[in-house]
């Protein structure tokens, strides 16, 4: 393979990598078109999806380390989109100064995020994940003037460096036993060796680490101060890009990877494997996550905390199994990542006019601002499940493929720690809802320049909630194509 | 065309968000009106011989993968439903015709609530029936939550949570019938068979989770606070035709789907059915407040419809519809004497103040109403309640000779707990002893002419549908025999 060919099949990550550059230096030289940073930078994201679109169909470089087929193409537009939907609401938040160096993290995020969603070989995952955690845990710290800001960067930056090391050290044990890295070459080497207690632990130590990035309990502890306390762009990137990336990962490597140490989370068939573990995981995260949203007051907390429960849910979908489950999985991540972009999207809205975001901000939006209360409540709405908004049929994918894949009903508890989650969850998006249409008194702490919001952050959020609006109505163009994808 | 009933409810709805202020009203009244006009020239128009069976009319690939449609159909049992939800809907909107604060919302949630329900009553895929019937809960939270009265807030958050609540248990139920029998269409559901274990357990589930919208006793208590705090329009619409939500679907999917898990459990139904109608009397017999009468009477009557699921005939279901029917004209009509004609003008609902008022004096149209609306409530013949109650009762008398005695003792305490309601809030006793009517009482506040328009097009039907039950009898009764839960 010589190098043109290489350059070649990953042009998408150099376009980004070339606009990051660019948009740094125009902010160095320029200074007087810094203003300009952010359509540059989503001109770079939309040039990338267009060359994502003209990639060939298959191709496989280096034994797996960069692989290019439908699905991997489909979430690097995904992540591509979301990073551009990001960018976009940049242009409105005041912290990020400078906006040249605050652009470029999020794309060299951007290619992290694709590099992880490209790739099915150990190394290159442990790569990306690196890529793209460092970008952000600077992009959490990045609001100098705001001391929860540095607070959210430490924790995310402590626990995440943890997380990595576990995840090393699983994949060194894992390397150890299969001698391989290659996702396809260990499923092969899984099949012919028994399992043995040392590769359990690689996988479990490796699951670590996806479990941090997906903030599923228990490794959860740095989401709540990560969502409240960063820039607005920095937690919509970590809540919507990094979570697609990391679930689309997780999937290969355990319906890929792990195929064959799959196990058995059905009720009366509980079979040793990873499919217990994350159903394990998954339960605690829907529990946890849905019962700590119930007490805050803080809207980035409420998301955060049932940002927890969602990853739970999607879990649901691995465990599951088949070809549905995944699929199901991967919809429901993406419109999770959609709807909390907007949410973030309003929250920047809410914070800018009121400089909070406390429910006491959010009382009497509707009132306000029509429109982005509008966009709110479709927000609120899907993330619990009502139609005709994109989470009510993604949960009833998720849910009818795992009880299709759990085999005689095996998985009905799991969707009943599931539904009744859901249940409990209508309750805490209510009350945000409430204080946006019901509740009627302005916020009382008001800076003194009140900022209306911006144009293009308005239409951002109005374009995320109408997504949201027709992904529930037409569901099929998205899952259909994610079904077709998956091989 | 009666599929238009759906689109132009969320059309006229969608369109309240970018019209004027003063626009709002007219617009939702005309699309209640088309909505109720295609009922009815659906209802003229289709031989009765269609309507015996569940008829396609729409279905188009939604989601091909799993086996989606948007798939709608139409049958005597469905047609009923969606001329109670047009009268009511109509009448809901004359009712509301003065609401100033918010009228563009205040339209625009109750066209959702109107809309979601007439999706439920056509759909013919099961994944479609759940959507609309989900989709309806949020407007009553806003409905109730933003326009409402007494204790407004609490009463939204825990008549929506007990919807919730009963809509997890349906998912549960969907969910396994999708997956045990790889379809979601109604029609082929139908014909599937089910193993007898799995209906033994999947139709409680279903069942009941569909029951708590119809407020099944003992998970009732959501309907009168929830009636209590909504307003006018709200309580028309929740007790008109979103209880009738639940106990419709319990009919077509829960029954219709898993007919041996029904007779295992029919005489369970027949039971909680029975309890809930002399409870909620008994209870409605001790109520101060008027609204909360008319909330704990809906209960009452609703049993009267799960009575007659329970007798798993054809004259007893049949009644049952009818009743569903019956009450919704009923209950809106209540609802609207009290929360509008009286709780408007004299700004109290509790009967000690009423009684004080003499209101038939200051209010005779109002009283009139109230007289009729009781009288068909209480089941005097002549009048919707009667025949439907009937029907339902001869129903149960093959099945369960000893609740039909029951259920009679119900409907005195029916009866008495209506007299008493109609006797302190419009003709007390205790005249000139408390001139306690309300100081922005005018002599001006008389009853409007929307108001007498809403009023007089219930009382109407009621009374039509009560001196020729035929006219929907005949439609319903050989649609519910081919259903194949005997």
């Amino acid at each position: 393979m010589s190098y043109l060919g290489l350059l070649k099949l990953s042009s998408p990550e150099a376009v980004v990598v070339l606009t990051a550059l660019a948009v740094l230096s125009i902010s160095l030289l320029a200074k007087r078109a810094a203003s300009a940073c952010p359509f540059v930078a989503a001109l770079g994201l939309v040039i990338a999806i267009a060359v994502v679109l003209m990639l060939p169909r298959h191709a496989t470089l280096f034994g797996g380390m960069v692989v290019i087929s439908p699905l991997n193409s489909l979430f690097k537009i995904i992540c591509l989109a979301l990073a551009f939907f990001t960018v976009l609401l940049t242009e409105a938040e005041k912290a990020p100064r400078p906006p040249g160096e605050y652009l470029a993290l999020i794309l060299l995020a951007t290619v992290g995020l694709m590099l992880l969603v490209g790739s099915e070989e150990l190394l290159m995952i442990f790569i990306g994940l690196e890529l793209l955690g460092l970008s952000l845990y600077v992009l959490v710290a990045f609001d100098k003037s705001d001391v929860r800001s540095a607070e959210a960067g430490l924790k995310y930056f402590l626990f995440g460096s943890t997380s990595s090391a576990f995840t090393l050290f699983g994949i060194s044990l894992i390397y150890g036993m299969t001698g391989t890295t290659g996702l396809a070459a260990i499923a092969v080497k899984l099949v012919s060796t028994s399992v043995q207690p040392l590769l359990a632990v690689g996988i479990v130590m490796a699951l670590v680490g996806f479990g941090f990035k997906i903030a599923a309990a228990p490794f959860h502890l740095w989401a709540p101060d990560a969502y409240q306390g960063a820039p607005v762009p920095s937690a919509a990137l970590i809540a919507s890009g990094s979570k697609v990336a990391s679930f689309v990962v997780l999937g290969k490597i355990v319906l890929v990877g792990f195929a064959p140490v799959h196990g058995n989370a059905g009720w009366h068939a509980m079979v040793a494997g990873w499919s217990p573990v994350l159903a394990a995981l998954a339960a605690l995260s829907i529990v946890i996550g849905n019962l700590v949203a119930l007490a805050q007051s803080n809207v980035r907390r409420l998301l955060a905390y049932s940002a927890v429960a969602h990853a739970g849910y999607t879990l649901i979908g691995f465990v599951a199994g088949t070809r549905d489950g995944f699929s199901a999985a991967l919809f429901y991540t993406t419109v999770y990542a959609v709807t909390l972009v907007g949410a973030f999207g309003v929250v920047g809205v809410v914070r800018r006019e009121t400089g909070g975001d406390d429910f006491s901000n959010f009382s009497g939006l509707g009132s306000r601002y029509p429109l982005l209360a509008g966009c709110m409540a479709v927000f609120m709405l899907s993330l619990a499940g009502i139609p005709p908004l994109a989470g009510f049929f993604g949960k009833f994918y998720l849910f009818s493929a795992a009880l299709h894949g759990g085999g005689n009903q095996g998985l009905l508890w799991l969707v009943a720690f599931g539904l009744v989650g859901s249940f409990v969850s209508l309750y805490y998006y209510l009350l945000v809802l409430k204080a946006v249409f019901v509740e009627s008194s302005i916020p009382a702490a008001r800076p003194l320049d009140r900022l209306p919001p911006e144009i293009v952050q308005q239409g951002t959020v109005a374009l995320l909630a109408a997504i949201v609006v027709l992904l529930g109505v037409m569901p099929n163009v998205l899952a259909s194509r994610i079904l077709a994808a998956i091989p | 065309m009666i599929a238009w009933t759906i689109y132009i409810t969320f059309g006229g709805a969608v369109l309240l968000l970018f019209v004027p202020r003063g626009f709002a009203r007219w617009i939702a009244l005309l699309t209640t009106i088309a909505g109720l006009a295609l009922g009815v020239i659906a209802f003229v128009d289709t031989p009765i011989a269609d309507l015996a069976h569940f008829t396609t009319i729409v279905r188009v690939p939604w989601v091909p993968a799993l086996g989606m449609n948007y798939h709608l159909a139409l049958d005597g049992v469905s047609l009923t439903m969606v001329l109670v939800t047009g009268i009511s809907a109509v009448s809901t909107v004359l009712f509301s015709w003065d609401v100033k604060d918010r009228q563009n919302e205040f339209f625009f949630w109750l066209l959702l609530v109107v809309g979601g329900c007439y999706g439920v009553f056509l759909s013919a895929d099961l994944f479609l029936l759940f959507a609309f019937y989900e989709l309806v809960i949020v407007p009553k939270y806003f409905l109730i939550a933003i326009f409402g009265s007494t204790n407004k807030e609490y009463g939204a958050m825990k008549l929506t949570l007990y919807s919730f609540f009963g809509g997890m248990f349906v998912f549960v139920g969907i969910l396994v019938a999708y997956v045990s029998a790889g379809s979601l269409d109604l029609n082929e559901l139908a014909q599937f068979q089910f193993s007898p274990q799995l209906q033994s357990w999947a139709f409680p589930v279903l069942f009941l989770g569909f029951a708590v919208l119809a407020g099944v006793w003992p998970l009732h208590t959501w309907a009168p606070t929830g009636h209590a705090a909504a307003p006018t329009a709200g309580s028309m619409l929740l007790a008109g035709i979103v209880m009738k939500l639940g106990s419709y679907a319990g009919l077509r999917v829960a029954m219709n789907l898993f007919p041996q898990g029904f007779q295992m459990w029919s005489k369970w139904i027949a039971v909680l059915a029975v309890i809930g109608i002399v409870y909620a009397a008994a209870v409605a017999l001790r109520q101060r407040d008027l609204k909360f009468v008319i909330g704990y009477s809906s209960v009452s009557h609703m049993g009267f419809v799960l009575l007659g699921f329970a007798t798993a005939n054809a004259l007893g279901v049949s009644g049952a519809v009818l009743q569903m029917f019956s009450h919704g004209v009923i209950a809106a009509l209540l609802f609207a004497v009290a929360g509008r004609m009286i709780y408007r003008r004299t700004h109290t609902r509790e009967l000690d103040a009423l009684s004080g008022m003499n209101l038939s004096h200051a209010l005779p149209f109002a009283a009139f109403t109230f007289v009729v609306a009781s009288a068909a409530s209480m089941g005097i013949p002549g009048f919707s309640g009667f025949a439907a109650e009937i029907t339902i009762l001869i129903g149960a008398w093959k099945t369960y000779p000893l609740a039909v005695s029951i259920a009679g003792a119900g409907m005195v305490l029916v009866a008495a707990f209506t007299l008493r309601a109609l006797k302190q809030s419009f003709f007390g006793e205790k005249e000139s002893t408390v001139v306690a009517v309300s100081p922005n009482w005018n002599e001006q506040q008389s009853i409007t002419a929307p108001e007498k328009l809403g009023a007089c097009m219930l009382m109407l039907t009621t009374l039509a549908v009560g001196t020729y039950p035929k006219l929907l009898l005949d439609r319903i009764m050989p649609a519910v025999e081919t259903m194949r839960f005997f």
